[in-house]
């Protein structure tokens, strides 16, 4: 086996030298009843050329994004990455690392992590970022915990625009905790009364901006009544490069600010890995999860970084930490932080104008189609539209025609008579023949026009 | 696995006499951060101008500057070039952190996970377009069930302390279906658990009830017993242990958990000393998470991305989370992702927000493919002889907390043999630093005094482990020898010499910020 380096001589030496008989000589705790005897029923091993073209079959089954005019979002995006940014992940110093316990030969990742906390932090318009999360969605769990933390309440109040995966997310956790959530129903067109559900236990209240519909909401309002009732206001996001172009959600008055950062440096990967944010106020620092990591010197008086403020953690404090989280998302860190290096401050707003207008020349074409209305007033990048007929059906139709053209909404919460609602996104990866495309195929099949 | 924030101070030591005039120290250069160097004007990227719209943002267009600078290509690409330059990798050399499974990561898996039709395939797709896709995490699924002898997989959880969580949930789950969520609110885990274990339960509501070990290092049926009652859930148990040793008695713990009326968490971080030797389905276990990131060789990235699948008993399968794939009649596959399609499954609800980590899943499905049943066997059975070979090499040097015997895949050792020398077991991992190794886990299994926990893994050939114990033993016979100043301050040759974590925790300074302007005079 090309990856063992042993030798048929080198075990018999060893087992020699360790004192016993033979390898099962090892394995004596093991009760000997439950010993397998039997081979695994697992096929053989097979060389890198065969396994290649196993791989390789299964992998041409799939329709790929760039097969396609692609329009989904949701949660994920597709996005041009750099070259560079995978090169340089793929370096084995830090692709084949462990996270960082010993500072002196770690400085590589440690210095990343501080610098992907400082853009998170200021990204979000917040004072401090921890490491990285899971994802945004189990990056929203945990603000939820840790609000539960800060307030010494347990109800969370849920806007209806929250992705629904990220609620459900939400009432697991929270229903395994025993904690209270408040769910407000799907708010297609930004128009649920939030700031009404706030009362003396509430201990916060979660907003998504842009919303799953696409819809940008104005914290503000919602925040300075969460202060009021002493309840924090989490902001959320799916669509990290909307902030290039958006009021970031701590200038709007939010206390923690979580989100899904796969957009940036990240691709679509079928669902993860992906990269959870997590940022927050100063004050609230000792009662965050996760990984933070440390400015500090070392013997000589030199700058180095190391993780720090673990009596947090789970090694250090068991049952009484604020999170069980410990390994995270360090690598898709990593591609985010180069990222966003790489555009900048100024190449991230270019970026999300881009985004914005391919957006917003989409949504004036489909507006233009009979039976198609788009709902938003605003958006950034995504939108909502209203079609006749079931959406699922015309999804998967234009699929087969060659058109990956957005998700339903019913794919995300079936059986809400959303069943007419599709979200659009456009990204810098689209094309005027990729709106024209989808144009065609959505006025085809609703209106059969030719 | 390890443990950080105890207080360490910094040693000021001159052992640099050659000082140089920028700092950098041939190949160790020095790196300013982004911040310092970035210019908020630059970008690395070229973009093509947007086309003129109506913006659609309504009142939330961003006015002011995020403060965040760009570099271009050449100088990003050195930037972060330099920095990997400062990090200990397995592809550099051994690295033997207990617990952690630090095994080599072929690059063939790095190719197949960026196959397009793995790597650029969105996760709501129609699922007609990514059969493919779902078929792979299926046949993953199946082979690690094949390998635990369990009945299902929930393959979402993202990480190992995430399956943890997730099964932990189930448990929780098949207690409500029974009526005895409310009485039964107790969770067994013995002093030597992993953090992980006993912060999963709390996190779910759970008290956690310890369970003392043995004098040997082990769990026994009698302390499981004393501990059990009606109150009791589950209990969490590590096996192989984290003291590196087959709990002996399990199946004898599993039995009483059960008739107890309470299901057996199993911790799967060391799966990798039995994989193919022995399947913990056969041994009583309920729920197990799998760390791939470990036993199935995807790359830790320097803390993730990891993936932690979970299998399950017939007893907790029904509870499964969402979303799983289920096979139709007609041979097609789909993903469940909601409780109206579950077809009489009871899913306790959702851990993340799609499907899992499908590039881990690629990897860990390549590194499967490649070894097939017997090589998957013969790598726990490497990984257990090295670590026996190490143990054997110092033996009569180190001292075993529980005596002379056999270990699975890790060896672990106390700091009783380090007594009188002035040399702890912090300062002989920093020695390890100059010698060219990451040290090995330490200060855990807590139950352990000074403990020193050895994992070579199944990578190493026997060669690497000779020089790995020789230089072992000469820092032992040097820390005996009372020459302190080997260890005292060490690392002397690293990126850093040892980094003040008290001062990083006093005072925290977690991000950069602008230096403030200097008066001038």
């Amino acid at each position: 086996m090309r990856y063992h380096p042993l030798t048929g001589a080198d075990r018999a030496d060893m087992i020699a030298r360790v004192g016993v008989s033979d390898i099962d000589a090892l394995f004596a705790d093991v009760p000997q009843d439950k010993l397998l005897r039997a081979p695994l029923a697992l096929p053989d091993g097979v060389s890198e050329l065969q396994a290649g073209r196993i791989l390789g079959r299964l992998a041409a089954r799939n329709l790929t994004a760039s097969q396609a005019p692609f329009f989904l979002g949701a949660g994920a995006y597709k996005h041009h990455v750099p070259a560079s940014v995978d090169h340089l992940i793929q370096r084995s110093e830090f692709l084949t690392s462990y996270t960082p316990y010993q500072p002196e030969i770690s400085q590589g990742t440690l210095q990343y992590l501080f610098e992907f906390q400082t853009q998170v932090a200021a990204l979000t318009g917040m004072d401090v970022a921890n490491a990285s999360m899971y994802d945004g969605s189990t990056a929203t769990a945990e603000a939820v915990l840790m609000a539960h933390r800060v307030t010494r309440r347990r109800k969370a109040v849920i806007s209806g625009g929250l992705h629904p995966h990220y609620a459900d997310v939400v009432r697991t956790m929270s229903h395994m905790a025993h904690d209270a959530v408040d769910d407000l129903p799907a708010d297609v067109e930004a128009r649920e009364d939030i700031i009404s559900r706030i009362d003396g236990e509430t201990s916060c209240v979660i907003v998504q901006s842009p919303d799953v519909f696409g819809n940008l909401r104005d914290l503000r309002p919602i925040a300075e009544a969460c202060h009021a009732n002493g309840a924090l206001l989490i902001a959320v996001f799916t669509e990290a490069v909307s902030l290039g172009l958006v009021t970031p959600p701590g200038e709007m008055g939010a206390d923690i600010v979580v989100g899904e950062g796969q957009s940036i440096g990240n691709g679509l990967n079928f669902g993860g890995p992906y990269v959870g944010l997590f940022a927050t106020r100063q004050k609230y620092l000792r009662q965050m999860p996760g990984r933070l990591c440390g400015e500090t010197v070392d013997g000589e008086g030199r700058r180095g970084f190391v993780l720090t403020l673990s009596t947090r953690e789970q090694h250090i404090r068991r049952e009484k930490a604020t999170s069980n989280i410990c390994t995270n998302s360090g690598l898709c860190a990593l591609a985010f932080s180069i990222h966003m290096t790489l555009l900048g401050e100024r190449g991230l707003r270019r970026l999300a104008e881009v985004n914005h207008a391919n957006a917003a020349l989409l949504a004036e074409r489909l507006s233009r189609i009979a039976n198609v209305a788009v709902l938003n007033e605003t958006f950034f990048n995504e939108f909502t539209i209203r079609v006749k007929g079931d959406a699922v059906k015309i999804v998967e139709e234009l699929a087969k025609r060659g058109v990956l053209a957005g998700v339903p909404v019913a794919r995300l919460t079936p059986g809400t008579e959303l069943d007419d609602l599709i979200l659009i996104a456009s990204t810098e990866i689209n094309t005027d023949e990729d709106r024209e495309a989808l144009a065609r195929g959505l006025d085809a099949f609703i209106n059969g026009a030719q | 696995m390890n443990i950080q924030g105890r207080p360490t101070s910094s040693v000021s030591v001159d052992m640099n006499p050659h000082q140089t005039f920028n700092g950098n120290r041939a190949l160790q250069l020095e790196e300013p951060l982004i911040f310092e160097t970035g210019r908020l004007d630059v970008t690395g990227v070229d973009i093509e101008a947007p086309a003129t719209v109506v913006s659609r943002l309504g009142a939330f267009e961003r006015k002011g500057s995020l403060g965040l600078p760009g570099l271009t290509e050449p100088e990003a690409m050195r930037h972060y070039v330099r920095l990997s330059q400062k990090n200990y990798s397995i592809d550099a050399g051994l690295y033997p952190l207990g617990s952690c499974t630090m095994k080599h990561n072929p690059r063939f898996n790095e190719a197949m996970a960026r196959l397009p039709g793995f790597s650029d395939v969105h996760p709501l797709q129609p699922q007609s377009t990514v059969q493919g896709a779902i078929a792979l995490i299926a046949q993953l699924s199946d082979w690690l069930l094949e390998l635990t002898g369990m009945q299902a997989a929930a393959m979402s959880p993202k990480a190992g302390a995430h399956g943890e969580m997730c099964g932990m949930m189930a448990i929780r789950a098949a207690l409500e279906a029974r009526g005895e969520a409310a009485s039964r609110k107790v969770v067994l885990v013995p002093d030597s658990a992993h953090g992980t274990n006993p912060a999963t339960a709390a996190a779910i509501g759970f008290s956690v009830r310890a369970v003392p070990a043995r004098s040997d290092g082990t769990v026994s049926v009698e302390a499981v017993k004393e501990a059990l009652g009606p109150d009791v859930a589950a209990i969490m148990l590590t096996n192989p242990n984290t003291c590196g040793l087959f709990e002996p008695q399990i199946v004898e713990i599993a039995a009483a958990v059960h008739e107890a009326g309470a299901y057996f968490y199993c911790d799967g971080a060391n799966f990798n000393a039995i994989v193919g030797k022995v399947r913990p389905g056969d041994l009583g276990v309920d729920a197990m998470h799998i760390n791939l990131h470990k036993t199935f060789s995807t790359p830790h990235g320097g803390g993730g991305p990891g993936s932690g699948p979970v299998v399950l008993s017939e007893r907790l399968a029904p509870f499964a989370p969402l979303p799983f794939v289920l096979k139709k009649d007609d041979g097609a596959l789909a993903l469940v992702e909601h409780d109206s399609e579950a077809e009489g499954a009871q899913p306790f609800g959702r851990m993340s927000a799609f499907h899992g980590q499908m590039g881990m899943f690629v990897r860990a499905y390549a590194y499967m493919l490649s070894h097939g049943g017997d090589g998957l066997k013969q790598a726990s059975e490497d990984a257990v002889l090295n670590a026996n070979y190490v143990r054997v090499g110092l033996r009569d040097l180190m001292s075993q907390p529980f005596g002379d015997k056999p270990c699975m895949h890790e060896a672990l050792f106390d700091d009783e043999w380090l007594k009188g020398t002035g040399v702890t077991t912090l300062d002989f991992a920093k020695a390890m630093i100059d010698e060219g190794y990451h040290p090995m886990t330490m200060y855990f299994p807590l139950v352990v005094h000074g403990a020193m926990l050895i994992e070579p893994t199944e990578s190493e050939s026997r060669a690497a482990l000779d020089l790995f114990i020789a230089t072992l033993r000469d820092l032992a016979m040097a820390a005996k020898a009372g020459k302190v100043d080997r260890f005292t301050g060490a690392p002397f040759h690293a990126p850093r010499s040892r980094l003040d974590e008290t001062r990083a925790a006093r005072a925290p300074v977690l991000r950069w910020s602008a230096p403030e302007p200097v008066a001038r005079g």
